[in-house]
């Protein structure tokens, strides 16, 4: 009889002993992501239970902000973010396709794709000086939504070309080479061939800045955002372009310090809700993502 | 007799991507209605001077052109059409790239860049081209389905349709069988045979075998030099002009 061919040398018992560690190690960290992140959701949850009801997201606040609910502060995030990306999407995407499939490498393109890059790292607060220097005071469109809106499209544009950019170079050259073969302009072999097989990274990426635009509280600071304002209750179009507005994130942080006996539970409830509106915009963003891999055609 | 004006003509032709010349001045022309086989190991220029010929080596950043590529007389480097000159030549790559589009929208792709909308017209190229490239009867009844979704070799042949859907006059092929196997390569060498009769083909293949079998010419294109082109029976003989296209087509280059 032949001698047993598989055995367990000690090599391969090293093998297996490391394996077993890699797993184990590299699951740790998943947990260790993982965890903290429910606990703060469920911490959120738990302290701001109390006063989470249909009437507290579609009220004023009242009395100094110490009863009432939030809906000015809500639907004013709602107008920021929705504006925001209205113009931070068209313009971005349309940027990174002029950079990724018509620029041509010189040293400005790769000026401009380093100050991309680059952008994207500036601090928010940055961004308001920006905002209040160049819409507040230069454009003269005052504190205003617009301003406060333009200023989060523009933290929001080079991180959108980054994306965009990503999502495009993920079409494979030779799709383009086999347009430009048969006469295909550059423009007919984008509209044809690239974007419909890019769009679900795109809106990926777009979708993503949403919640980003939400939880900003420094470039609308100096831009638009207010302490309080009374809007009717439950009005769906409160307010107009060169109002100013409450937003969630600006809210949550006048009530955490700036508002005394404020009931306990308040800026729980203000964080919950900021976080199901971005949790719920996510959600969106992987539904969509999945229905268009689900017709990725490669 | 009078020899035919050339349907292409290559003089001096130069390129350079960066620092690097990959093709060092080559001229040769090819006569309508012939089939020029090209041959030569990896690296010798084939696919560049293909990209020449239509001119999408000007996607390539830092690619510099120089010398001339006559197709038709016009020199494709002054053509104010360049879409029209792309459409007169057929190009097919190495390997299938069938397009994230159904099989109809593959073949259609072509006819719709260049502006045809009338559906009949459409259908009927479409069909008139996969019969050609010896796929109508594989995929007739499922043209809706993704182009992408076909077997490689399957897919060979929509690249080939795709590349006869604008009526070339003039079709590159580079290196089209290596990946399909020996059945199918047969079966678009017969494709082939048919369409010499009022197409010019440009056939590079690292198959020494099939430039033998199909070419009336065949150039032997060795480090973006020409090394010899003459008839294909005479470089297949045993006394080529050069001692390495001996080498060469009898495998013992090195």
């Amino acid at each position: 009889m032949n001698p047993p061919t598989f055995t367990a040398t000690p090599h391969v018992l090293r093998k297996l002993r490391r394996e077993r560690l890699a797993a184990l190690v590299l699951s740790g960290m998943v947990l260790a992501m993982v965890l903290p992140l429910f606990a703060i959701v469920a911490y959120l949850v738990v302290k701001g239970a109390p006063l989470i009801n249909w009437a507290f997201l579609v009220t004023n606040p009242t009395d100094g902000m110490r009863a009432g609910g939030i809906w000015s502060a809500l639907v004013g995030t709602v107008y920021l973010v929705v504006i925001a990306l209205l113009v931070a999407a068209p313009i971005g995407v349309l940027c990174a396709v002029y950079l990724n499939e018509y620029a041509r490498e010189s040293w400005l393109t790769r000026l401009i794709n380093l100050a991309v890059v680059n952008l994207a790292g500036v601090p928010s607060i940055v961004h308001a000086l920006f905002g209040l220097g160049a819409f507040v005071l230069f454009a003269g469109l005052g504190r205003s939504i617009l301003a406060a809106s333009l200023t989060l499209a523009i933290m929001t544009l080079p991180v959108i070309i980054a994306s965009t950019k990503e999502a495009l170079n993920a079409v494979p050259l030779s799709f383009r080479e086999a347009c430009w073969n048969v006469g295909a302009s550059r423009w007919q072999t984008i509209w044809r061939v690239v974007l419909p097989n890019s769009i679900s990274g795109i809106l990926t990426g777009v979708i993503l800045q949403v919640s980003r635009t939400a939880g900003e509280t420094a470039p609308i600071m100096f831009t638009g955002a207010v302490f309080f304002k009374k809007v009717a209750d439950g009005a769906l179009f409160p307010y107009a372009l060169t109002d100013q507005c409450m937003a969630l994130s600006m809210h949550l942080y006048t009530v955490t310090t700036q508002v005394n006996n404020a009931p306990e539970a308040l800026p729980y409830a203000i964080a919950v809700v900021l976080l199901g509106a971005v949790l719920l915009v996510n959600a969106t963003a992987i539904i969509v993502r999945s229905y268009l891999r689900s017709r990725k055609k490669w | 007799m009078v020899s035919p004006a050339p349907k292409i003509a290559v003089e001096n032709l130069r390129l350079s991507y960066g620092h690097k010349e990959v093709l060092h001045g080559i001229s040769f022309t090819v006569a309508p209605r012939e089939i020029l086989g090209v041959i030569g190991p990896a690296q010798s220029g084939k696919t560049s001077l293909l990209r020449c010929i239509n001119r999408t080596v000007e996607f390539t950043p830092g690619a510099v052109m120089t010398g001339t590529v006559r197709v038709d007389g016009e020199d494709v480097m002054r053509v104010p059409d360049v879409y029209g000159l792309r459409r007169k030549i057929g190009m097919v790559a190495p390997l299938p790239v069938g397009l994230p589009l159904t099989i109809y929208d593959n073949v259609a792709f072509a006819p719709r860049c260049a502006g045809v909308t009338d559906p009949a017209e459409l259908d009927a190229r479409v069909e008139r081209c996969l019969r050609q490239a010896a796929l109508w009867e594989e995929v007739k009844d499922r043209l809706d389905t993704l182009g992408t979704k076909l077997s490689g070799g399957q897919q060979q042949r929509l690249t080939i349709a795709r590349a006869l859907s604008h009526d070339p006059e003039i079709l590159c092929l580079d290196e089209f069988s290596i990946a399909i196997d020996p059945v199918t390569t047969m079966r678009i060498e017969d494709v082939l045979k048919e369409l010499r009769a009022h197409v010019t083909i440009l056939l590079v293949t690292n198959l020494t075998q099939q430039a033998r079998r199909l070419a009336d010419r065949t150039m032997f294109l060795w480090n973006g030099n020409i090394v010899e082109i003459g008839p294909t029976e005479e470089i297949f003989s045993d006394h080529p002009k050069d001692r390495r296209t001996f080498e060469y087509v009898n495998g013992i280059f090195g």
